[in-house]
């Protein structure tokens, strides 16, 4: 038997089903590799292992009892059941800590569920944890957590992108096959890229946000990281679709083509042929770095070989995205966070009466990158700015969607672009200019802003570090998506670089391995 | 667009509820003013003409029956309260005894 934390999740799902292996032998092998690694990558901000093995020995259950009822009875069983999975600490887990990353919420236990966890739940998955992020979800490194940065395991002084990093490393560092994590501005599809590992953000409105901690609401969507498409199509499949909780998630049907993605390689790589892919212009920026570049354009022509024809296209407001995201994020950011007062839940300072008590608690329990935020939203919506700011960027905001619209109505599938213009920056590297953080998402968030799904896919390494392929989608087109993703996977599968592991993982396990904070500092 | 003063950045920091230091209200002096810089690019584009967006899928209003149905209890919804009487959560006194 292989080691069990290097398959993927369909392929531990085969072997559940057999009965080769039992869904304590998973969660027992990656939780192991969890608590070893943790000192080195803090990925994890809580891991549960009483709780993990609980849910496995359930799922082992579910699958003794269908194996003696027949065949069929095990065909029926959900495709999650049994398989490891990793929630963002904002996921709202009953009973468990849930942090967002900040000193605020230090403590707290949420009262329910989130929607995707009764989903989660429901398909048999194991929760094994939470990870490790930007506080609230702002940032583009992890380094924002107020519980310590997260380190990129193909170089441990390197950050892991985020803001969903310890999400990303988790599924990088093979410690979940699967994880959730959150994209406002490119939160998912960055740290995917930075780690070398498949995010997806799907289209605004597909996932139930219930139960999340909200960042900015007219951005925010969940989805999921995984180690191929097929994995990733199966979880966004187990958590999509429409729930009365959230007034925002869609009734549109969840396509079952989420969760068969094609198994064979020769199959996969047909779905490329025909495709018309747009390459935007804009988004091959000034201060890309070579080695990006030409991985990405090397990913193109590989998919031209293949049979899909790519044309370059212009998505002319592209520039306008960073401020135009950066008004409407931080505005609807300082309206969500109003709810952090130190009365109902969270942290509490008291220094006198009502208003002393909010400025002491807020002052104390949010961090530098969150106040950053709040601040600048609270200007944007203040008496005498709304105009010239947060109306001004909602506009610019329909010119911005308005270039996408475009090129679906001209008939385009998809719309292939880089993920990052850089390859994992040195921790730190980013951490005293708020601008130059605010650019790693440039060839992201445009995306959030017109509410469009998009995925980034690993495309090879530059300097010994991953490369992120992004594909960008018309409105509940992922499987469309993620057809594509795995048909670039078919026709890259003998590649070099996919047998890679993460270069500094070994590293990772070493008890006497120093911590991200420690590297950092 | 606008610059930041210092008692600008006071204000705001007032209207967000925030309690911050003098050092920190001197840093987000500059690195707000930098951000606000950037945003000056929105200016180069004419709007007037352009409805905003808010939301980008075209959902109609979805309702559901109005029934009463079970919420969390009242021991949930406290547990996590930093403070608490009974049933109540505690706040300081907003109002004087006269």
């Amino acid at each position: 038997m292989p080691d069990l934390t290097r398959l993927h999740a369909h392929e531990m799902a085969a072997l559940l089903r057999s009965g080769e292996i039992s869904a304590r032998e998973l969660a027992e092998a990656h939780l192991a590799a969890a608590e070893r690694d943790n000192r080195a990558l803090n990925a994890w901000l809580t891991i549960d292992r009483a709780r993990a093995l609980e849910e496995a020995d359930a799922a082992d259950a579910r699958f003794e009892a269908a194996r003696s009822e027949g065949g069929s009875a095990l065909r029926r069983l959900p495709a999650l059941l049994g398989i490891p999975v990793a929630l963002k600490d904002l996921v709202s887990v009953a009973g468990g800590q849930c942090t967002a990353g900040s000193r605020i919420l230090e403590g707290y236990r949420a009262p329910y569920d989130a929607h995707i966890t009764e989903r989660l739940r429901e398909a048999g998955a194991v929760v094994l944890g939470k990870t490790n992020m930007d506080e609230f979800a702002m940032g583009s490194s992890t380094e924002h957590s107020a519980f310590g940065p997260t380190a990129n395991p193909w170089a441990l002084d390197r950050v892991p992108g985020g803001s969903s990093g310890g999400s990303a490393v988790a599924v990088a560092a093979f410690h979940a096959p699967l994880s959730i994590g959150t994209d406002t501005g490119g939160s998912i599809r960055q740290p995917a890229a930075l780690c070398g590992i498949v995010g997806l953000k799907p289209t605004y409105g597909r996932v139930s946000r219930y139960g999340i901690v909200a960042f900015a609401s007219s951005l925010d969507q969940i989805g999921p990281f995984a180690r191929d498409a097929r994995d990733a199509g199966a979880l966004l499949h187990a958590v999509a679709g429409r729930d009365e909780r959230d007034s925002t998630s869609s009734p549109e049907p969840v396509p079952a083509a989420l969760d068969t993605l094609p198994a064979s390689d020769d199959q996969a790589a047909t779905t490329l042929r025909g495709k018309r892919l747009g390459m935007p212009r804009e988004y091959f920026v000034a201060g890309m770095e070579p080695g990006v570049e030409a991985r990405v354009r090397e990913a193109v022509a590989a998919l031209e070989a293949a049979g899909a024809t790519v044309e370059e296209v212009s998505l002319p407001h592209t520039d306008y995205g960073l401020a135009t995201y950066y008004i409407v994020a931080p505005a609807e950011a300082s309206a969500n966070l109003a709810r952090y007062d130190g009365i109902r839940f969270g942290l509490q300072r008291r220094d006198g009466d009502v208003l002393a008590n909010y400025l002491a608690t807020r002052g104390a329990g949010f961090g530098d990158e969150v106040k950053r935020r709040i601040m600048l939203g609270t200007y944007a919506l203040s008496a005498g700015y709304y105009d010239a700011y947060y109306l001004k960027a909602q506009k610019v905001r329909t010119l911005i969607k308005g270039d996408f619209d475009a090129l679906w109505a001209q008939g385009f599938d998809a719309l292939v672009a880089p993920t990052s213009a850089t390859v994992a920056f040195p921790l730190g590297a980013r951490l005293d200019d708020p601008v130059a953080m605010y650019l790693s998402d440039a060839c992201t968030l445009p995306v959030n802003m017109a509410g469009l799904p998009g995925v980034s896919i690993p495309c090879g390494l530059s300097d010994g570090l991953p490369v992120g392929l992004q594909l960008i989608g018309a409105a509940w087109s992922e499987a469309e998506l993620l057809g594509l993703a795995r048909g670039y996977e078919a026709i890259t599968a003998g590649a070099d670089w996919r047998t890679l592991e993460p270069a500094d993982l070994h590293r990772a396990s070493d008890p006497a391995a120093p911590t991200p904070g420690a590297r950092a500092a | 667009m606008a610059t930041l003063s210092r008692s600008d950045v006071e204000h705001v920091a007032h209207l967000a509820r925030l309690g911050l230091s003098d050092a920190e209200l001197s840093v987000f002096e500059g690195q707000l003013n930098h951000i606000l810089d950037q945003y000056a690019i929105l200016a180069e584009l004419a709007t007037d003409h352009i409805a905003p967006t808010a939301q980008t899928i075209e959902l109609e209003n979805i309702l559901r029956e109005d029934v009463v149905r079970p919420s969390l209890p009242t021991s949930a919804v406290l547990a996590n309260a930093p403070a608490r009487d009974g049933d109540f959560f505690v706040v300081p006194a907003i109002l004087d005894e006269r």
